[in-house]
């Protein structure tokens, strides 16, 4: 038998992802997201090491609207993996394994990562 | 008595022991990160839209450079640990998935050294 003619179980796409799913797979996301922008941060020390020349135009692209949009991108995914990778280090001593505390955790990590993104936002910017 | 099959046996492929030095640092590396990356989002957020003297000042004090150091390394390590789990997961075919992941652990570790030498500089007067 041919196994391309072999019936498939249904996949991924078939079910609607429970919260800690997709959590789980934008902790994946955010993580190489993150990694590509660690670009940014090597370019922006670099710019600064440079001189003030360097300095002010690494200012002009990161203060642009697009700029300060892609920051905030990058600011939440860093929030967001930090406080689930805050989750994962409890699941890791064996912490918080039964659904209702996942349920309550999930809903914990999406909010302080709100909130810090928030936060750190407005400090900048006041 | 050895659960080991006997076909196991003539393969003479186990466990290369190396898993659980990756999946440990990959820990360590996390637990390091959480007061680097509150530090570090705070230190930015601070010196957002200051003018060049500031942040070469801010930048430049030691505590900042040491702990601007610590971040790049366990942030670069944390990545490449993570980048390679990743290659492994999606990449099916061994000779891609051994390039992709040496390639990324390559690329992170030079961007590691640039990033580095960068506070170096900075931590020196800049230029």
């Amino acid at each position: 038998m041919s196994t391309v003619d072999r019936p498939l179980s249904p996949h991924l796409q078939v079910y609607r992802l429970p919260l800690a799913a997709i959590l789980s797979i934008l902790h994946r996301a955010t993580g190489v997201f993150l990694s590509l922008g660690s670009l940014l941060l090597v370019w922006w020390l670099m710019s600064v090491a440079h001189g003030e020349a360097g300095f002010n135009n690494a200012n002009a692209v990161v203060g642009s609207i697009i700029g300060q949009l892609i920051l905030f991108g990058f600011t939440f995914a860093l929030f967001f993996h930090l406080s689930n990778g805050i989750r994962h280090l409890f699941w890791d001593a064996g912490l918080g394994f039964e659904l209702p505390a996942v349920a309550r955790s999930s809903v914990v990590v999406i909010l302080s990562a709100a909130i810090l993104t928030i936060s750190v936002w407005a400090l900048a910017y006041l | 008595m050895s659960l080991q099959t006997p076909l196991g046996k003539a393969r003479g492929l186990g466990s290369a022991k190396e898993g659980l030095h990756h999946w440990w640092m990959q820990r360590v590396t996390a637990v390091a990160l959480i007061p680097l990356t509150i530090w570090f989002a705070y230190s930015v957020a601070c010196i957002a839209g200051a003018e060049y003297n500031v942040v070469l000042a801010k930048l430049s004090s030691p505590l900042n450079s040491i702990l601007l150091v610590c971040f790049i390394i366990a942030t670069f390590y944390h990545a490449a640990l993570g980048l390679q789990v990743v290659f492994e997961d999606y990449v099916s075919t061994k000779a891609v998935r051994i390039i992709c992941i040496v390639s990324a652990d390559l690329l992170l570790f030079f961007l590691a050294i640039a990033a580095i030498l960068a506070v170096v500089r900075i931590s020196f007067g800049g230029q």
